[in-house]
């Protein structure tokens, strides 16, 4: 049985949502064609064990596309083996499962080994319309070409491993709009930050959310991949945002994005992925891009944003269940209310991760230390998204401002950003990051986390303590 | 898949709001290549201090609910990452079943494929659950999934709701893959189909 269609003006979500409906159940359950899968080596064995006990091979192992990411050592010697025997095996079995099963695979040594949401679209497997699912939640990154992308668990992976299908309901329509223009040392991360805390983390579950308005207009891909990498954040599975001259201009000539004639068929159907005029949401949010300032995290939800202008708040200041969480946050965080954010000290500066990990926040970072040194005594760990990123840093001559300036430049690689490999804070080590994630103990046990713009990560390098950028431009 | 029928357990009170994955299984246990084992490690860094002893404080390491079948929960309960440890180390545990205002939608998701119940109910109905809760091994609750209903321990009755697909699913712990796979060939039919449409794909 096919979908019955939904009729009259309908959302970027509802077009693609339609385009991929293979099959529909009379309760509406749909099985959902999915055009890409990503894989990464830490929520993939158990599914690819299914299979083998199953005795299902991978329906369409040009579809998908394997990694290593989380468990890689970002050190320069890495080629001489991951040193945690459990990292090693799980990444050994990647490698083993990738080959058995003959899907696309970047291994460790490859050049374009990376971060599994920044190599997707650097190698143009990402392209608008499509639907891409990968077992890591942070796949609402790719929603930035206009593509329906979100994470899904281990039964999942398996699932459309074996069928390339997911089972799925469709989820409701939320609108975000950034009018405006952002003020100078105003981000894509203070967006994406500064939206999570007027709707809280669960202000976008169940719905999928299209971010629009001139400021996100203004975004280049890789501050779009920004903001819809933290539509989970959100309580949003998928953030996604209308295609246009910018995507276009990003995928042409990628090595798997269409070409020739192809691509003129692809980018005909590309520009018809727009919401309708008229199309109904189910909840709007729109914020002025001006009454954005540069933000940071307090505590240890990404809700809890502030700008940097702002002090650390006082738990009478909330309601309900959250007067007892903000009192745990801060005194992990082992911070006073009052205290001006400025005043924070960190010792620990991380720039990287599939937020920030991209070349244009590389050079925001470098825009920043450029004959500066970072404070003596920090540790500044610097982690491209991806072994290309490195290259092309390398040729821009950001990596030689970030040794100049004291830093560590390594390999790529998920890193500190949840600390599955060596790059871990100490219990109580403070650090300004601009990875996704606050959580008690995220960056290792004990350590505490804020989370920044990747200019605000660079100047509180300089400082020792979080730092207001547009002071240092 | 384990079905989920009728289950009647002590339930715990975990009032905190937005309890994230990595709070359930922290990052170190998710090396593992297999899907069991994880129970031991379940809330790991609340539960045990850096030197691996049991905190005496933490709820699931009280005498009365070391044996938790249940556990009723603060908003947006399974926040975060979409690690499928969390549901797998709840299960392990022995954990069956969690009752909230809201979850996460991936986690929410991953529970169903693993035979456990996540019920979500108004406000004041999970204030009063923690309540029950809170008495410890007093307080055994009855949830049925069949007539979906929650049992409290003075006997109050709960009605909660439940997508039927999912509830049919649980019911009679099947496998998601072979149910589809019944459906190879509609979905064969629809890829070349959208494969001559979309050839860049």
């Amino acid at each position: 049985m096919t979908a019955p269609q939904k009729t009259g003006p309908k959302t970027l979500y509802d077009k693609i949502w339609d385009a991929h409906v293979a099959h529909q159940d009379a309760d509406g359950t749909c099985l959902l064609y999915i055009d890409r899968h990503l894989v990464h080596e830490v929520t993939s064995p158990q599914a690819f064990e299914g299979l083998r006990m199953a005795g299902r091979p991978v329906h369409a192992p040009d579809k998908t596309i394997a990694v290593p990411d989380h468990n890689v050592p970002t050190t320069l010697d890495r080629a001489n083996g991951i040193e945690n025997e459990e990292s090693r095996i799980q990444v050994e079995a990647l490698d083993k499962n990738a080959r058995d099963f003959g899907v696309v695979y970047y291994p460790v040594d490859d050049i374009r080994q990376g971060i599994v949401h920044i190599v997707g679209p650097e190698q143009g497997w990402t392209l608008p319309g499509m639907t891409v699912v990968c077992g890591d939640s942070h796949t609402a990154t790719h929603g930035a070409f206009g593509a329906l992308a979100h994470g899904i668990g281990t039964s999942e992976v398996e699932h459309v491993l074996a069928t390339q299908t997911l089972i799925q309901k469709k989820s409701k329509n939320m609108k975000v709009e950034i009018t405006g223009q952002l003020q100078p040392g105003v981000t894509a991360k203070d967006i994406t930050l500064a939206v999570i805390g007027a709707t809280g983390t669960a202000g976008g579950t169940g719905h999928v959310i299209e971010y629009c308005g001139e400021a996100i207009r203004s975004l280049s891909m890789e501050g779009r991949m920004t903001v819809c990498n933290m539509a989970i954040e959100g309580g949003a599975r998928a953030g996604i945002i209308a295609p246009d001259e910018t995507t276009f201009e990003y995928v042409t000539g990628r090595p798997h994005a269409p070409k020739g004639a192809t691509w003129e068929m692809a980018e005909a159907y590309w520009r018809t992925l727009f919401t309708d005029e008229g199309a109904e949401f189910d909840k709007v949010l729109t914020l002025r891009a001006e009454d954005i300032a540069p933000v940071v995290t307090w505590g240890t939800s990404p809700e809890d944003v502030l700008p940097i202008t702002a002090v650390v708040p006082n738990p009478d200041d909330f309601e309900g269940g959250k007067v007892e969480a903000v009192s745990r946050s801060l005194d992990y965080m082992g911070l006073k209310p009052g205290t001006p954010l400025t005043e924070i000290p960190v010792d620990t500066v991380f720039i990287g991760s599939c937020t920030n990990g991209r070349i244009e926040d590389l050079r925001a970072a470098a825009a920043i230390l450029k004959g500066r040194k970072i404070k003596e005594g920090m540790r500044v760990m610097i982690v491209p998204g991806s072994g290309l990123v490195r290259e092309q840093a390398e040729a821009e001559g950001l990596a030689d401002i970030f040794r100049d300036a004291g830093a560590d430049w390594r390999l790529a690689g998920c890193s500190m950003c949840l600390a599955m490999n060596p790059d871990q804070l100490a219990p109580q080590e403070r650090c300004a990051s601009t990875s996704n994630r606050n959580f008690e103990s995220r960056q290792g046990r004990g350590g505490r986390t804020h989370l920044v713009s990747p200019a605000m990560a660079a100047a509180a390098a300089v400082t020792g303590r979080l730092t207001d950028v547009r002071e240092m431009m | 898949m384990d079905k989920f029928e009728k289950l009647t357990g002590i339930a715990a009170p975990m009032p905190l709001v937005n309890i994230d994955t990595d709070m359930i299984i922290p990052k170190q246990f998710l090396k593992t290549i297999k899907r069991s084992g994880l129970g031991k490690n379940l809330f790991d860094e609340m539960r045990y201090d850096q030197n691996g002893n049991e905190i005496a404080d933490f709820v699931l390491n009280k005498p009365a609910y070391r044996k938790a079948e249940i556990i009723v929960a603060g908003d947006n309960f399974g926040c975060g990452s979409s690690r499928e440890h969390a549901p797998w180390a709840l299960l392990d545990f022995g954990i069956r079943c969690v009752i909230s205002t809201s979850f996460a939608d991936i986690f929410y998701n991953n529970c169903f494929k693993n035979g456990i119940l996540p019920i979500k109910l108004p406000k004041d109905q999970v204030d009063a659950l923690m309540e029950d809760a809170e008495r410890g091994e007093n307080a055994r609750i009855t949830v049925d999934l069949e007539s979906q209903t929650i049992s409290a321990s003075d006997g109050t009755e709960i009605h909660f709701d439940i997508d039927p697909f999912r509830k049919h699913c649980l019911l009679n712990g099947l496998d998601d893959i072979a149910l589809t796979l019944e459906k190879k060939s509609a979905i064969e039919t629809f890829e070349q189909a959208y494969q001559a449409r979309m050839p860049w794909v």
